[in-house]
């Protein structure tokens, strides 16, 4: 009986111990996830930027600008969203602060009469947006670990065909930005149309450096757009993925602090029960004892001897059935 | 002159050349030193570039290339040195493509699949 709670205790710790081994194994994981995140986004910048640096070129070279994927609509009527949220989550608010900002941004959008389109990546923002009733358009998942620029070609399909068949007059992106280690922040941008001053291909200048193209400028340029859109997307999604390694690094050492925290605690009330434990079985057999040199004037030391040896036994048999 | 050949997951070639000859939709073109400023649409086919160590090759499953001030730079979002080309797996493609532009001879995106499964087993070597 004195040792029962002593065993309940043991086993919470041991049971918290073993908890926090797992968190710390993915904090551990997630820490080194993180610099290959970050590297894959140093990997993926020369490709865009070259291909703005060709954009550039190319409206000074006297590309026309009418490219569907520029083409400002007059009224908008829908907004789509792609989402990129994880496939995961034990990463803190990472999902949660990306769908709300979605959320909140089609309430808005629909006070003002428009409707929405919902294009997901993740697990977690399908799961989010299906639960509550929303219309799905599309969802992809599978990658938000490690996305690659395949995955982003399929998803800026979806989006560019949603877009150029006017179902959509406007395409927002939501994502978590990487900006460093210690902060990631929620943004949402505007994806398509694309902003011809964003991307360089304002026909302003007009010394386009004396190029020669092949085929026309214009022609070039509507296959070059949508490489644009991929390669925005692509870059979307892998500082997406570094943000979510790091906000899972974040929460899993948090995790791991408060199991350590919980298991000093616990480890504390465990050893006072056992001393607790430990002074009243002694007063019991001091009373005992006492109670017996009354009845019978026996040797009392002998008795008290006898006894604690007795019950020393009892309570290391009892700690080792623990 | 500098050469670079980037994919948008990394730079796949960088270094000094002798001359690069390539596919634009209008047809094979060729860059030796101090080309004039060119902006130009790549097709499926097949890229070499004359490195100070070897002609290297690739297949191109389309992209764009730009010369300027002495320096090549070609984007692709799929491009393959001939060494990483799984010929095996090409001629499965080129199989799978035939069969479909079989049952439909407007099939573009099937013939697109033949020009790039035919491109990468000739550049392998593997005819």
């Amino acid at each position: 009986m004195a040792g029962g709670q002593e065993r309940i205790l043991r086993r919470r710790i041991s049971s918290i111990d073993a908890t926090k081994k797992i968190t710390r194994a993915m904090e551990l994981i997630a820490a080194s996830r993180i610099v290959k995140a970050q590297g894959r986004v140093q990997a993926a910048k020369p490709y865009s930027e070259k291909v703005t640096d060709v954009i550039a070129n190319l409206a000074g070279g006297g590309a026309g600008v009418d490219h569907p994927l520029l083409a400002q609509p007059g009224d908008i009527n829908r907004v789509a969203y792609v989402v990129i949220a994880a496939d995961r989550g034990l990463c803190g608010g990472y999902n949660n602060n990306v769908l709300r900002a979605v959320e909140r941004s089609i309430d808005s959008d629909r006070a003002a009469g428009r409707d929405y389109a919902l294009i997901l990546s993740g697990k977690k923002a399908a799961g989010y947006f299906s639960f509550r009733g929303y219309d799905v358009h599309a969802a992809f998942e599978g990658f938000s670990d490690q996305p690659n620029y395949s995955d982003a070609k399929a998803m800026a399909e979806s989006v560019a065909e949603l877009f150029e068949n006017g179902e959509a007059q406007q395409v927002q992106l939501a994502y978590t930005r990487f900006l460093s280690m210690g902060s990631q922040e929620v943004t949402v941008d505007q994806f398509m149309p694309l902003e011809a001053s964003e991307i360089g291909a304002e026909a302003t200048e007009e010394a386009g450096g004396g190029y020669e193209f092949e085929p026309e400028p214009s022609e070039i340029l509507g296959r070059l757009l949508p490489r644009y859109a991929e390669a925005r997307l692509y870059a979307a999604l892998l500082e997406a993925s570094a943000s979510e390694h790091a906000a899972r690094q974040r929460a899993m050492k948090a995790a791991t602090d408060n199991a350590e925290d919980l298991k000093i605690n616990l480890t504390r009330i465990m050893n006072r029960a056992r001393q607790d434990a430990i002074t009243t079985e002694i007063m019991e057999i001091v009373g005992g004892a006492e109670a017996m040199s009354q009845d019978d004037d026996g040797d009392l030391e002998d008795l008290i001897a006898q006894s604690i040896e007795g019950s020393f036994a009892a309570l290391a048999t009892d700690r080792t059935d623990a | 002159m500098q050469v670079e050949l980037v994919s948008p997951e990394a730079v796949l070639f960088s270094g000094e050349c002798s001359q690069v000859v390539t596919r634009t939709v209008d047809g094979d073109i060729a860059f030796l030193d101090n080309h004039a400023p060119f902006i130009g649409a790549l097709d499926v086919g097949q890229t070499q570039l004359w490195a100070a160590d070897g002609v290297v090759s690739l297949a191109i499953n389309g992209g764009f290339v730009e010369v300027s001030s002495n320096a090549v730079t070609i984007l692709s979002d799929d491009a393959m040195a001939a060494q990483d080309i799984d010929v095996q797996e090409a001629q499965a493609d080129l199989q799978a493509a035939d069969q479909a532009l079989a049952s439909d001879a407007d099939d573009t995106e099937a013939a697109l699949a033949k020009k790039w499964a035919e491109t990468r087993i000739q550049v392998s070597g593997g005819n």
